[in-house]
């Protein structure tokens, strides 16, 4: 019977262990985003490829669109980046969003290793990106035809990742 | 070239500790000398690699090879290049290699200490600590290379260190934790061997004490650097969040302190033998507990590391192993019945367990503030934390006992203390600490707050007590010089690490009491009064560090028309990455610090500014040196030579009737 005693530090450490398990499978970062589902933010802001004209949440308007949040300092981006411009070759809508970035660096960065956007939003004091909830570069978002947030990728978007989160999405927004 | 070098060098150094962990223990079970032999070779060995790894790393950050993922992502060519050197340990992978290194340190530290021991002893505790090696190389090798190579398409230019971390208390924060970390491995891995051996006197007590003790100083400095940092860097003059990762290193400590006084009744009393091994077991879980937290992206933290849920499901792995392992053999092998020796209410054993039970009663607390987000995440109630509320409903009574029992403990004899000799030497104490408790409040401006005059009465409490202590032990004494000289160094340590948590005690319970703060909106020329302190914003500047820019504010500070400082507090833009920093601008001093710090700018060139004077906050810090350094002698405590070559002697002795089993 005392011997039985000493064991429970051990119960108690398994429960622990328990919980620890169960909590790797959770995610703590997994906000389920409080804006999936809900329109992309309000903003107001010029293009790389335009540095006077202003636009706005309608260039998601009418096309279901990927919005990738990018930027030159960010090394993950640059391994993200020859997908990108394969996804677009594919005639997959990919909408930028220059993230707390140096103008020039980021249009010197498109003509150097193509461009993958059909534009991309200037974002420089990261406003937006603090709306959207960006944690880092790069992350990618789906929006659909009405300019809503479906869907929500945080780092690099590879093949595993296309064809296992974004592409089943896109496809039926656009069959919808 | 050079990384490839490293990575082949940790390679070798896993190889060297995979065979440290089974020679030397199977060496052990059929006595063969030879094979014992081997471990302490086989630990220097290892030490050598992984340091060769280390210094490869911080060569392939002095020369900026962004070639290497780890570099590129955690250094920049603009970067200075003392902070080069300390980004190796700036992300996941290179405080791994850290923490690999210090743990090589220690086991080499324990090789060339231990050559009194008896053989068996010593091949079995380095054997252990080669187990613990193993498991860290092969997470670091398999989960977490720090050596990976960007090829082809090398990044040009790395995406900087994260500016937080762009700072002198950074530097050496993490080692000093690490050492006090992992230090406390030695302790666990002597708890092992003994209860591997089923030997359980007190001998093991005797070896552990001088390298527990020194893992607690480290660990003690290592959090108090921290909190230093948090202080100055984050901008808003706090000094502890109650955040996971501060709870992770303060877990082991409380377990630590626990544990040195435990092991002190242990080796002189031969009680809480079991309750002793169970300790050291506990102090390095907390240990490992608190990188599987850091690491795994189970708890969310300022200090979150990249997170991979691989990595988390390795060290769980490695936690069941190692924790689930030794509770196991420690459930099998301690006898089950008591030790029969007795001792007294007001005896000394009776204030040690007491001071083990509080201790160990505030840390189930914490580790359940801590983990009651995952917990409610795991049982479906949703995302949520336990604030700074719950931690210091707790926290707070609880030390406030132990920090008044702490006054009496060594007052007491061991065995018994006769009541009516200790309530005579603790008479004057007590109505010096009550008098100077209620008048001191009173020299505060504001209204009387009783918290201020408790923790008063408590500290002062404290040092009367340590004073009559003295005062006793040198009562039949010739003259006071010859007293103390014959004192043992462990008497003066004790007392100094008591007085440190006095310092720390007044310094939390002032600047928590007494701190002035002020959010206001300044312009250029405008100023503002706080608690005495007249502060003018004289000018806002741009200027340009190297790899930053900032805006810089001008601050004078003056106190009834004398200048006391100018400050120079700075918002930062960081060039890579574009991260803002607040930079604070401070004036030190032992009574009081002055704190300005930039918040946003505001339209119109204004901005929001944060004053702040914070009474004796320099104390908590002071405190925790104090102990530090206390944690430290006592391992030139002469005693300890004396008696570990005693015990040796007298371990071999009793080898001789037990037979290798």
């Amino acid at each position: 019977m005392q011997r039985l005693k000493l064991f429970i530090p051990l119960a108690v450490f398994a429960a622990l262990a328990l919980l620890f398990w169960q909590g790797l499978k959770l995610d703590p970062n997994a906000m389920p985003s409080a804006l999936i589902d809900r329109p992309v933010p309000p903003f107001h802001l010029v293009t790389l490829e335009d540095g006077s004209q202003k636009v706005d949440r309608s260039v998601f308007k009418g096309h279901v669109s990927l919005l990738n949040v990018w930027a030159t300092w960010c090394v993950s981006c640059r391994v993200e980046h020859p997908y990108l411009n394969t996804l677009a070759e594919q005639g997959v809508r990919i909408v930028g969003l220059n993230y707390k970035d140096d103008v020039d660096q980021a249009r010197k960065w498109l003509a150097e290793f193509h461009n993958p956007y059909v534009l991309s939003i200037v974002d420089a004091d990261g406003r937006l990106g603090l709306d959207l909830g960006v944690f880092g570069a790069p992350e990618t978002y789906v929006v659909d035809r009405e300019g809503i947030i479906r869907f929500k990728h945080v780092g690099v978007v590879d093949e595993r990742v296309w064809l296992r989160d974004l592409r089943p999405l896109i496809q039926q927004l656009e069959n919808q | 070239m050079i990384p490839e070098l490293g990575h082949f060098a940790l390679v070798l150094s896993l190889g060297l500790s995979l065979l440290l962990s089974v020679l030397p223990l199977s060496g052990s079970f059929n006595g063969r000398a030879l094979w014992m032999s081997t471990a302490p070779s086989l630990a220097t060995g290892s030490f050598v690699f992984v340091a060769l790894a280390f210094v490869c790393l911080s060569y392939s950050f002095a020369i900026d090879d962004f070639s290497v993922a780890y570099v590129a992502s955690n250094s920049n060519s603009l970067l200075p290049w003392y902070y080069k050197l300390s980004a190796v340990w700036g992300g996941h992978e290179g405080s791994l290699l850290l923490w690999v290194l210090i743990l090589t340190v220690w086991t080499w530290a324990v090789a060339l200490k231990s050559a009194h021991m008896p053989i068996e002893m010593r091949a079995r505790v380095l054997a252990v600590m080669g187990m613990v090696a193993v498991g860290f190389l092969s997470f670091t090798l398999f989960t977490s290379n720090p050596f990976d190579r960007l090829l082809p398409g090398a990044p040009v230019e790395g995406s900087d260190l994260n500016p937080l971390l762009q700072d002198f208390g950074l530097i050496i924060h993490p080692p000093m934790l690490y050492m006090g970390y992992v230090g406390f491995s030695v302790s666990f891995a002597f708890a092992i061997a003994t209860l591997i051996s089923g030997r359980l006197d007190s001998a093991w007590a005797r070896w552990s004490r001088p390298w527990t003790n020194l893992a607690w100083a480290f660990l003690t400095v290592g959090i108090a650097l921290g909190s230093w940092w948090a202080y100055y860097e984050l901008g808003w003059g706090g000094w502890w969040f109650w955040d996971p990762v501060e709870n992770a290193s303060f877990m082991p400590w409380l377990a630590g302190t626990a544990l040195m006084h435990s092991l002190a009744v242990t080796e002189k009393r031969g009680v809480f033998k079991s309750w002793t091994l169970l300790l050291a077991i506990f102090t390095f879980s907390l240990s490992l507990l608190g990188t599987f937290l850091v690491r795994s992206g189970v708890l969310t933290s300022v200090h979150a590391f990249a997170t991979d849920p691989e990595r988390g499901l390795f060290i769980l792995a490695f936690l069941l192993l190692v924790v689930g392992g030794s509770l196991t053999l420690y459930a099998l092998r301690v006898p089950a019945v008591r030790s029969s020796v007795s001792f007294l209410g007001f005896s000394r054993e009776w204030f040690l367990l007491s001071n083990n039970v509080l201790l160990v009663v505030v840390l189930f607390t914490v580790l359940l503030g801590t983990l009651y987000p995952l917990i409610a995440d795991a049982l479906g109630w949703g995302k949520l934390s336990v604030g700074p509320p719950y931690f210091n409903r707790f926290f707070i009574p609880l030390m406030g006992i132990l920090c008044v029992l702490l006054a009496v403990g060594p007052l007491t004899q061991y065995k018994r203390t006769p009541a009516a000799k200790l309530l005579s030497n603790l008479r004057w104490p007590f109505v010096g600490a009550l008098l100077l408790g209620v008048v001191t409040p009173l020299a505060a401006d504001g209204p009387y707050l009783w918290q201020a005059s408790v923790a008063v009465f408590i500290a002062s409490w404290i040092v009367f007590a340590a004073v009559q202590d003295l005062r006793t032990k040198l009562r039949h004494r010739a003259s006071w010089r010859e007293g103390l000289s014959k004192l043992p160094l462990s008497f003066f340590c004790m007392h100094l690490a008591h007085l440190g948590m006095a310092v720390t005690l007044i310094g939390v319970s002032f600047v928590s009491l007494f701190n002035e703060a002020r959010d206001v909106r300044l312009s250029p020329g405008k100023s503002l009064d706080v608690a005495g302190y007249h502060f003018e914003l004289v000018e806002m500047r741009k200027l340009r560090g190297p790899n930053y820019l900032a805006d810089e504010g001008l601050v004078v500070v003056t106190y009834g028309g004398e200048e006391v400082a100018v400050l120079l507090p700075q918002k930062r833009r960081y060039f890579s990455g574009g991260n803002l920093m607040t930079e604070a601008g401070i004036d030190a001093g032992l009574f009081r610090d002055v704190f300005v710090a930039l918040g946003e700018p505001l339209d119109n060139g204004d901005w929001a500014v944060r004053v702040q004077v914070k009474p004796f906050v320099r104390w908590i810090w002071l405190g925790a040196l104090f102990m530090g350094i206390a944690g430290l002698l006592t391992v030139w405590d002469k005693r300890y030579r004396f008696v570990t070559r005693k015990a040796a002697i007298s371990a071999e002795a009793q080898e001789v009737p037990v037979a290798a089993p």
